[in-house]
């Protein structure tokens, strides 16, 4: 099944299917396209890689960071005033008390949630959408674990830091790598489906960066697997657990101490606002796709707006590494249904090989994600040998089909069924011919910093996963992230114990801070009138937005 | 996505839909409501197209995450069809509505460690499933193509595995539940399933275990203090010298030269 594709990529495609013979038989062999030197990967990241590029960014001009120079889109969000600044509501009756507040329902919530409660803490979880509504869903190809004899924490390590260009914060980078067999051990505790050999072997691969093969899957969802099965598992804690859908967090509430004691709610399908004192607050929002820097797609939950950051920020929290973006360098360039979404990394793992337009390999498969992605931007802008697409996309050439040659019919449908399913509803057989792709953006490097306790630099504030920066450095391999959220939002759980065994209790509620930011703004001429966080993404057209007359755009 | 004109210069549009001049409109209808929108369109985008910012309905857009389960008619067909907001392209003549949220029995509590055969547990929490009249309806309901009824039968028949194995791509978008006349929340057995099935009948991984034990006992903890200690140079050296298993390797078979640091 082919006739998703138009005559001409059919005809295209043959380019692929005339060299697949020859590059089979050297994969048998054992013989790869030549990795980059590390010279190489710096030509080509400062050449075509968009992090590394002046446009689209600059200095944020207030706040603890003050003069990092971060993509525009997401300064806008954070040089704007909160929407009840001039609110003034009456904090001296909290709607809710607990001793955890856990701010986003995705993995690292989830994880964060149910080690407090498996502490003896009550919990709230307070999150935007529906419970398990994130980017952890969206995670295909799957989790690292140094869990194989000829592997271990050490080595783990030293990929991360390597695949991060030894920019990370290293103990960070120990504290995940040393949890991560715990992780992979937890997870199988629970019941999650992971893909095992059948003496109950977990099958671990290689994906992008790795020495040894540690990558744990469960088909191509992993992560949409492990969120079920911890969402699932929170059900099961009802007694400690209480989860708020769609009622998003918009500020933090700070006590006369300087510590966070809470945060207020805002119910989306009311429009009411709920105050949650909390001894103790865990941010866990996720990413900023959705912000769409410099306007590139994304591969991102609709969801991934950053309100965590924003609403952090304004209360003083210092981020890290806010510079720096991952472009996945396998998003799908068509159909244009599909634009965007993201091709697993897992592809490549099983053997799929990146094509230009001659049917030739261009790049080794499985370098580091930006080399990767900045490899393929320069084989179609810079090289000219990029396929283009009826809408005037272009992409590369994912040669899946050398998998089943590879491995066996059928491995496609069995290891990737999520992608299979995807493309087969317009047309495109993966098992029989390739996937067009091109670089889409996914994942925030940066985010609120955290010590390896998930401590923010604000008392009493916790945070874990894509919201927060530094264990991946300026670059995440796969399978770190789902590792990362787990292992921080586990160890937030704890820290957030220990806090409350040591007595920590949240003082008088105040929003005071608001005032304060907004001040600032004022003085340092940045005020134009906006509001943040965002919370829902908007992507109405120009006519609709010119007819509703009333609206002022809630965010910048 | 960069979108490339004819001298490769991009042109940014986010996830906004921005037709191109020559479109063709089409007309469908939202819960009722006649809207023209592009051709080629998912359910998703010609609905934010027309104006709606979703609450509810939107997810993952990537058709993992069971937010924007839909039914839909084709004006003049009498069939009932689902599918996916994010993944079904607008027809014309298409009614639709979302199903975002659909009221569903998860039974209360799952016991992994309880001594109950398999079969006996999800009989006793999902005791329903044996009212499936068999119909087949929340089969062909299924926007993942699942042969819900038959993992269903696997249930019934007391083959956890089968049926967990067989249920593995669901999404939990509840379609099925609401057409089930027999009541069952298939989605939610299916769960209880899949975590039964890989927590009590799979083995356990021998060599994961071992890891963690290790892990807890603090081995680990001097080498990677060593490495955080360590100067950048070192680090890259040690870095770019790792050795790399070898694609092929069978698991467990391949060891490293360097074993002071397993």
């Amino acid at each position: 099944m082919s006739e998703g594709y138009t005559p001409e990529m059919l005809d295209q495609i043959k380019k692929v299917e005339e060299s697949r013979p020859q590059r089979l038989s050297e994969s048998r062999a054992g013989k790869a396209f030549p990795a980059m030197s590390m010279d190489a990967r710096d030509v080509v990241l400062n050449a075509y890689h968009p992090d590394y590029t002046e446009e689209g960014r600059r200095a944020l001009g207030i706040g603890p960071n003050k003069d990092e120079v971060y993509p525009e889109e997401l300064v806008d969000l954070l040089e704007s005033r909160s929407m009840l600044e001039a609110v003034n509501p009456d904090l001296s009756t909290p709607d809710y008390e607990t001793d955890v507040l856990v701010i986003g329902g995705g993995g690292g919530g989830s994880a964060a949630a149910l080690s407090a409660a498996g502490e003896g803490l009550d919990v709230i979880l307070a999150t935007k959408l529906r419970h398990g509504d994130s980017n952890t869903v969206m995670a295909e190809g799957g989790i690292q674990g140094a869990d194989q004899e000829p592997d271990s924490p050490y080595f783990h390590y030293l990929d991360v830091i390597g695949g991060g260009h030894f920019t990370n914060e290293r103990s960070l980078v120990a504290a995940m790598t040393n949890d991560a067999p715990l992780i992979i051990e937890w997870l199988e505790s629970l019941g999650m489906m992971f893909d095992k050999h059948p003496d109950g072997r977990m099958k671990a691969r290689h994906g992008g960066g790795t020495s040894r093969k540690r990558m744990h899957s469960a088909g191509d969802m992993t992560g949409a697997e492990i969120m079920r099965v911890l969402r699932d598992e929170t059900r099961n804690r009802k007694d400690k657990i209480k989860i708020l859908e769609f009622s998003p967090a918009v500020e933090l509430l700070m006590d006369e101490n300087g510590r966070c004691s809470g945060a207020v709610l805002n119910n989306m399908e009311t429009g009411a606002y709920y105050t949650v004192k909390a001894k103790t607050t865990v941010i866990a929002t996720g990413g900023t796709g959705r912000l769409h820097y410099r306007g590139f797609a994304c591969t991102n939950h609709y969801g991934a707006t950053g309100d965590g950051l924003v609403m952090a920020y304004r209360a003083g929290a210092k981020l890290g590494y806010m510079d720096s973006v991952q472009y996945h360098p396998t998003g799908t360039a068509y159909p244009e249904q599909n634009v965007g979404l993201l091709v697993t990394e897992k592809v490549r793992g099983l053997g799929g090989q990146l094509l230009n337009i001659d049917g030739e390999q261009f790049v080794f498969p499985l370098e580091p994600r930006d080399v990767e992605s900045a490899a393929i931007i320069r084989e179609c802008v810079g090289n000219g040998k990029g396929v283009k697409t009826p809408t005037g996309r272009l992409g590369v050439w994912l040669d899946s089909p050398l998998i089943d040659e590879l491995h066996g019919p059928g491995t496609v449908q069995r290891e990737l069924p999520a992608k299979y399913i995807q493309f087969k509803r317009f047309g495109i057989d993966i098992a029989k011919v390739p996937m067009l792709v091109y670089p889409t953006l996914h994942y925030q490097n940066g985010g609120i910093a955290i010590n390896d306790q998930s401590e923010s630099t604000i008392p009493g504030l916790y945070a874990a996963g894509e919201t927060t920066g530094g264990v991946h450095g300026h670059n995440r391999l796969m399978g770190n992230s789902l590792l990362d959220i787990l292992v921080f939002g586990r160890r937030a759980g704890q820290s957030a114990a220990k806090a409350i065994a040591d007595g920590a209790e949240a003082g008088a509620a105040s929003l005071d801070h608001l005032a304060e930011y907004g001040k600032a703004l004022s003085d340092a001429g940045l005020d134009r009138g906006a509001v943040s966080p965002m919370i829902l993404p908007n992507y109405a057209t120009d006519e609709i937005r010119s007819r509703r007359w009333d609206v002022k755009s809630p965010t910048v | 996505m960069t979108k490339c004109t004819e001298d490769n210069k991009p042109i940014m549009v986010g996830d906004r839909t921005i037709p191109p001049p020559d479109a063709r409109y089409i007309t469908i209808s939202i819960m009722g409501q006649p809207y023209e929108v592009p051709e080629t369109l998912t359910i998703l985008k010609a609905m934010e197209f027309v104006g709606y910012q979703f609450k509810r309905g939107c997810g993952c857009r990537g058709g993992i995450c069971g937010a924007c389960g839909t039914f839909y008619r084709i004006e003049g067909e009498h069939t009932l069809q689902t599918g996916l907001a994010c993944q079904t392209v607008v027809e014309p003549g298409m009614i639709l509505a979302q199903i975002p949220f659909f009221p569903s029995n998860r039974a209360s509590e799952l016991d992994l460690e309880t001594k109950m055969p398999a079969d006996q547990q999800i009989a006793t929490m999902y005791p329903e499933i044996f009212r499936c009249v068999g119909c087949g309806t929340c089969t062909r309901t299924c926007p993942m193509d699942i042969d819900v009824m038959g993992y269903i039968a696997h249930f019934k028949r007391g083959d956890i595995m089968g049926g967990a194995e067989k249920s593995f791509d669901c999404i939990m978008c509840g379609l099925c539940a609401a057409r089930c006349p027999a009541n069952i929340s298939q989605f939610n057995v299916a769960m209880t399933a899949r975590r039964i099935a890989s927590a009590r009948l799979t083995p356990k991984s021998e060599v994961t275990t071992a890891r963690a034990e290790q892990v807890r006992a603090g081995r680990y903890e001097p080498m990677l203090a060593e490495l955080c200690e360590m100067s950048a140079d070192d680090l890259k050296k040690l870095y770019v010298e790792r050795e790399r298993e070898p694609d092929l390797a069978k698991p467990g078979e391949w060891m490293p030269e360097d074993q002071t640091h397993l």
